[in-house]
């Protein structure tokens, strides 16, 4: 290779220099499969001590209750690409289910209360998007912080004093909570969300322009990219993911409630840090928020299983963020080291 | 250099103000094809302004711009480079996330079909990727890697494909702010021998910089700002070469 020659050609210790570059670059490659590999570790681990969570049943188990998380995880994982943050998702998946729950009283057609659904996620994402860009806000915190309060007051209002709003129609009820060959069909609306996702993201000029707009903001303005149609979309992506995860819980719950969805916004955040996009923005893909979502799910049922209590739980989850953004940083660290490296090579 | 003296870009009377500051004061400028010309002049003077309203980043408060003797309306980056204008900015605008190709396309990528709106459509990035890699080749340009983010890339590396970008989809005109600013000697030549090559395919070429060694060695002539006036246009020589220094700092020869 060019680079090999321009090393052995380089004017001092250039031996040296190569391991250093080659450890380097092994360390990226570590940071890079590294979330995957923990993953896999955990669930042999876990699998090891605890016979029971290899079992059919509770990987199915598991399966169920990751799919909301993953769902609304790979529409964060949009928003956090371009160096933004979405808090909304948790409130507005419950105001999806009670507008759900409210449209089925309504008519009781499972396509009008999807449509509800999904529709008033959406609306909420767009909310987010044009207030934060057009109401030139510095940053979308806090426009996702007032949304956040807004749709759970919403939800209660108009749930009017219930805490359940009980029913759905039965197909949104299968959907949510019946399985098909022993997969739950949570698992196939994952799979169908991600394999969309996947698609505008990798193979579209719109995801292109998503990566680049997380990249670098100003050069984005500067190639020409439609840079403000680009951030909306990003929060109506999000909110439209909030929207079918509230789908996939009403369904499995057949019930709406102003009370779904809480802290869900920093289950989603969590999953895509420790699956391994970059909080800095512009790195990440789908696969990034779905390891991180099947993580957080593997470590929650494994405590579970265990008889660990839930506010050790929380602790837990709290620990490997941090380890995460932590192993973030080291990459940046890293490329620095790299990038200086490649300018000796001239 | 050949003689070539057909006027590419024109630049007329053209005056901007930010607030209080007259950023630019009735200054003109013509780039010829197959010519590097250099416009100088000391910190403030305008040098970014003038170079920012030809290339769609700012508007100018008055006067014309025309490309080939015809005026055109440049009123976004957009437009500058449907003109024929390229800009290699100070800070790069290079995607650190992106490989070398795709930060090559970014903003006008090869993709269908074409029916759908741009946004819309598909990735053509084995195209893309053959494409950026036979240009850059073409250019001379080594890069240690062609599938990585130019994150990993040095400064003269990343220099070296915001240059090869703008020489590519440049059809006139190719600006360049500073492009060796940051760049170590070594770096520095590369980027200079890429300049040389843009002329030779017979560009017009406008260079910013404060390094007088490569204005004497390079450019074919110098304009001078000082304070957004133009003082002086010359052929910049070895023995022009503290005339030419005098302009800059307003100091009488
Ligand atoms: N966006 C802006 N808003 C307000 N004033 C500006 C803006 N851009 C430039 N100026 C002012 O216009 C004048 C010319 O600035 P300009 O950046 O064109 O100088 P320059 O010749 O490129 O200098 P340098 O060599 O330092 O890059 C300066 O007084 C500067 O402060
Ligand atoms: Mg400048």
């Amino acid at each position: 290779m060019d680079q090999q020659s321009d090393i052995a050609s380089g004017p001092q210790g250039a031996g040296r220099h190569d391991t250093t570059l080659s450890a380097v670059r092994l360390g990226l490659r570590l940071l890079s499969v590294g979330p995957l590999l923990i993953l896999i570790v955990l669930i042999l681990a876990i699998g090891m001590v605890t016979p029971n969570f290899l079992s059919p049943g509770n990987v199915s188990n598991i399966l169920a209750q990751t799919a909301v998380i993953a769902i609304v995880a790979m529409g964060q994982h949009l928003v956090i690409l371009t160096r933004g943050i979405d808090l909304s998702v948790g409130a507005n998946l419950a105001l999806a289910t009670v507008i759900g729950g409210l449209a089925y009283r309504w008519a009781d057609s499972a396509v009008i209360v999807m449509l509800a659904m999904v529709l008033s996620g959406a609306a909420v994402g767009a909310v987010n998007g044009i207030v934060y860009v057009f109401g030139r806000l510095p940053h979308p915190f806090i426009i996702t912080l007032a949304t956040l309060s807004i749709c759970r007051g919403l939800a209660l209002q108009f749930a009017i004093g219930h805490t359940t709003m009980r029913g759905m129609p039965e197909a949104i009820a299968t959907i949510g909570g019946a399985s098909t060959f022993g997969v739950p069909n949570s698992f196939f609306v994952v799979f169908a969300v991600a394999a969309v996702l996947v698609v505008l993201a990798k193979a579209m000029v719109w995801g292109r322009w998503i990566y680049a707009v997380g990249g670098k903001p100003d050069a984005a303005v500067q190639m020409g990219i439609p840079v403000r149609g680009v951030l909306v979309s990003t929060y109506v992506i999000s909110g439209l993911c909030a929207g079918i995860g509230a789908v996939v819980l009403a369904g499995r719950t057949q019930a709406g409630s102003p009370l779904y969805g809480n802290l869900l916004e920093l289950d989603t955040i969590a999953a895509v840090i420790i699956g391994g996009a970059s909080f800095l923005g512009g790195r990440g893909h789908v696969g990034h928020a779905l390891i991180g979502a099947i993580m957080i799910g593997v470590i929650r049922n494994a405590l579970n299983l265990l008889g660990v209590n839930i506010f050790f739980q929380m602790i837990a989850i709290g620990l490997i963020i941090v380890i995460a953004v932590e192993g973030d940083v080291l990459r940046n660290h890293l490329e620095a080291r790299a990038r200086s490296m490649h300018a000796g090579q001239g | 250099m050949s003689a070539a003296t057909t006027p590419v870009l024109t630049v007329r009377h053209a005056r901007k103000r930010f607030g209080a500051v007259d950023a630019l004061k009735d200054v003109g400028l013509t780039a010829n094809a197959g010519e590097v010309l250099a416009l100088l002049g000391d910190n403030g003077a305008g040098k970014s302004t003038l170079i920012k309203c030809v290339s769609g980043v700012h508007e100018l408060d008055e006067g014309e711009i025309l490309i080939d003797g015809e005026p055109v309306a440049i009123h976004s980056p957009a437009a500058a480079r449907r003109a024929g204008i390229e800009t290699v900015y100070q800070d790069l605008a290079l995607f650190d996330n992106l490989t070398p190709a795709q930060n090559f396309y970014c903003g006008r990528e090869i993709a269908f079909p074409s029916w759908l709106p741009s946004g819309l459509r598909f990735l053509a990035s084995r195209a893309m990727d053959q494409n950026a890699a036979e240009i850059i080749d073409r250019l001379k340009v080594r890069l240690p890697r062609f599938d990585a983010p130019v994150a990993l890339m040095s400064g003269g590396q990343r220099q070296a494909i915001a240059v090869a970008r703008a020489a590519v989809f440049a059809r006139k005109v190719v600006i360049l702010d500073e492009p060796t600013a940051a760049l170590g000697l070594r770096e520095s030549r590369k980027v200079l021998d890429l300049i040389r090559q843009l002329r030779a395919e017979g560009k017009a070429i406008i260079l910013i910089t404060h390094n007088m060694e490569h204005v004497v060695e390079l450019a074919d002539r110098a304009v001078v700002l000082r304070q957004g006036r133009k003082v002086g246009e010359l052929k910049p020589s070895r023995a022009n070469r503290q005339k030419l220094v005098s302009m800059i700092v307003g100091a009488e020869a």
